[in-house]
């Protein structure tokens, strides 16, 4: 397991820093990844040689950076198994592209009385959206609950379609790690008809994705939780979905044709990219997609599986019954995303005594309040792991934690 | 590195463990209102009984890290039995501690913070800044709702 790790842990240059003269430990991927060198080195290389605007100029460095923009958006294409490079919609993050669904297919697509399901282990990205949309539209939102073990509870799913003209969750939450069965949502929900929205923010950067396999109609994802940068993210959506909805904003590239009476919307993908796209970050992301491959994410996924086994298997035996992990108690049926509580000390303070060590962990109610409320908590600690990790991460978290007792413990 | 030992000193520890004021008023006439702090979740209420320009009685209620329900143990010791003069003059100078410069800018009162001066150090981790003011901000919500 920690072979991955000792190979790939060399190709990302933060993590051979020191945080107050001790080794970084980072366990905060699920909020973003580390960036490996090749993909700085591919961002640099396009800003030092290749420079220019796309889809405008007539000369060699705008063909060039053109061209770099269009072979990544076919990198991703075969990344997540999609039909055709017209179904990937380049947007600044997954948040974005679930409000371009929101937006876009939602305001033409869903009256006053139309009922869409979520879950109770949303991101806010995938909650707010569709509470404008409800006040805007009065359309009704309904809820997937939770059973003890953090796994959706579809026994009443039937029931909860009723009416419903999409359904958007989570592939893999970033809270529980839970990894619902999404194909059977998904034709549960084919089989009356709604659309399926994927929230693949956590699911993409870490299991093999196929969109086919999964039946989605739409999903959405981030580019800086994969070893990409920040500021560029997908939506994929079916073409046919797509070339129904009317365009997200309105600008430049977006369209074929402008005149004082109106514009006439270009061809997709470009009808939802507005304005200058973010190139250098399309251009690293293709970087970071390559570099997955290269990886294979079948490798990705049984390293983070099996990393994930040794954390639950390791904090439970050292810590026992002061340590409490949330979500799905079998590794396969989850990410490496692990919420826990520590006695009754608040996140905040474990992630402090924890940042002394130069162990890196989130601590807050991870943008999920909903489910927060669910878990009877108001924040957690979360400790999330990625190809970087090794089992001597998670033995360095494991003893951090011991010092929490010290400070926190009964007096 | 600042140290662990500037954050949770024993006294901040000792209002965690032991929170005072801790509960709630009647309300009417007391007042109560509720802080949020939006990047950890934390939450205060705030229960204020004012009379004659007074704070006669004061409750916290809530949940959320050492820090903010430390501070806010200690704010109600701090502001019970104290003019509404005395408890602005006690909060512009606490958030001065914080390096929080408040409106006017003039240089905070020199005001006895007792207890409250055990979160010093607190200024020295500025993610947890917010923590600390949680209650204060609250505390003024509450005095400002006073029919
Ligand atoms: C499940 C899930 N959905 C959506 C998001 C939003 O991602 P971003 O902030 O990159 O738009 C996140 C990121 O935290 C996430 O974990």
């Amino acid at each position: 397991m920690s072979d991955l790790a000792a190979a790939t842990k060399t190709h990302f240059p933060l993590l051979a820093r020191d945080v107050y003269g001790k080794q970084i430990v980072y366990l905060d991927s699920a909020a973003t990844s580390q960036k490996p060198q090749v993909v700085l080195d591919a961002m640099d290389a396009y800003y030092r040689t290749a420079n220019a605007n796309v889809h405008r100029g007539a000369y060699h460095i705008a063909d060039i950076a053109t061209q770099a923009m269009e072979e990544a958006r076919a990198k991703l294409q075969h990344f997540i198994g999609a039909a055709s490079p017209r179904e990937i919609i380049f947007c600044r993050n997954a948040t974005e592209a679930v409000n371009l669904v929101a937006h876009s297919w939602g305001r033409s697509n869903l009256r006053e009385g139309d009922a869409v399901l979520l879950t109770h282990m949303e991101h806010h990205a995938n909650i707010v959206p569709w509470h404008m949309l409800a006040a805007e539209r009065g359309i009704e939102l309904r809820w997937l609950p939770l059973d003890d073990d953090g796994r959706l509870d579809l026994r009443h799913l039937d029931r909860l379609l009723d009416g419903v003209r999409l359904v958007a969750f989570s592939a893999m939450s970033n809270v529980l790690g839970t990894i619902p069965p999404i194909r059977r949502i998904a034709d549960a929900a084919h089989e009356r008809g709604a659309v399926v929205l994927l929230d693949g923010a956590q699911y993409v950067p870490h299991v093999p994705t196929d969109v086919t396999e999964l039946g989605c109609d739409f999903l959405a994802f981030s580019g800086h939780k994969m070893c990409g940068p920040t500021g560029i993210g997908v939506l994929w959506g079916r073409e046919k979905l797509l070339e129904a909805m009317p365009p997200f904003m309105g600008g430049g590239e977006m369209i074929l044709n402008v005149t004082t009476e109106g514009f006439l919307p270009n061809e997709l993908p470009w009808k939802f990219e507005a304005g200058t796209p973010a190139i250098a970050e399309v251009v690293g992301l293709g970087a970071a997609v390559d570099y997955l491959r290269g990886i294979g994410m079948e490798a990705v996924r049984r390293h983070d599986t099996s990393l994930t086994a040794y954390a639950l298997r390791t904090l439970t035996e050292r810590h026992g019954d002061v340590l409490t992990i949330h979500g799905p108690p079998e590794p396969a049926a989850r990410g490496g995303v692990l919420s826990f509580e520590y006695g009754d000390v608040h996140a905040h303070d474990i992630s402090q005594v924890l940042d002394t060590h130069a162990v890196c962990v989130r601590a807050g109610h991870h943008c999920a309040k909903p489910l927060m409320r669910c878990l009877g908590v108001v924040a957690t600690a979360r400790a999330s792991v990625y190809i970087y990790n090794d089992t001597a991460d998670i033995d360095q978290l494991s003893e951090a934690l011991d010092r929490v007792g010290d400070l926190f413990g009964p007096q | 590195m600042p140290g662990l030992e500037d954050l949770y000193r024993e006294i901040v520890l000792d209002h965690y463990r032991n929170p005072r004021n801790r509960g709630e008023l009647p309300c009417p006439p007391a007042t109560r209102a509720e802080g949020f702090n939006p990047l950890c979740g934390d939450e205060v209420v705030v229960y204020t009984d004012l009379a004659d320009g007074v704070v006669r009685d004061v409750r916290v209620g809530g949940q959320g890290c050492s820090i903010s329900q430390s501070t806010a143990s200690m704010m109600s010791v701090a502001v019970k039995g104290r003019s509404l003069e005395e408890v602005e003059k006690l909060e512009r100078s606490f958030k001065a501690m914080m390096s929080i410069v408040t409106d006017g800018g003039e240089v905070a009162p020199p005001v006895d913070l007792g207890d409250l001066e055990a979160l010093r150090g607190v200024v020295k981790f500025p993610v947890r800044i917010k923590c600390a003011t949680l209650c204060w901000n609250t505390l003024t919500e509450s005095l400002r709702d006073q029919p």
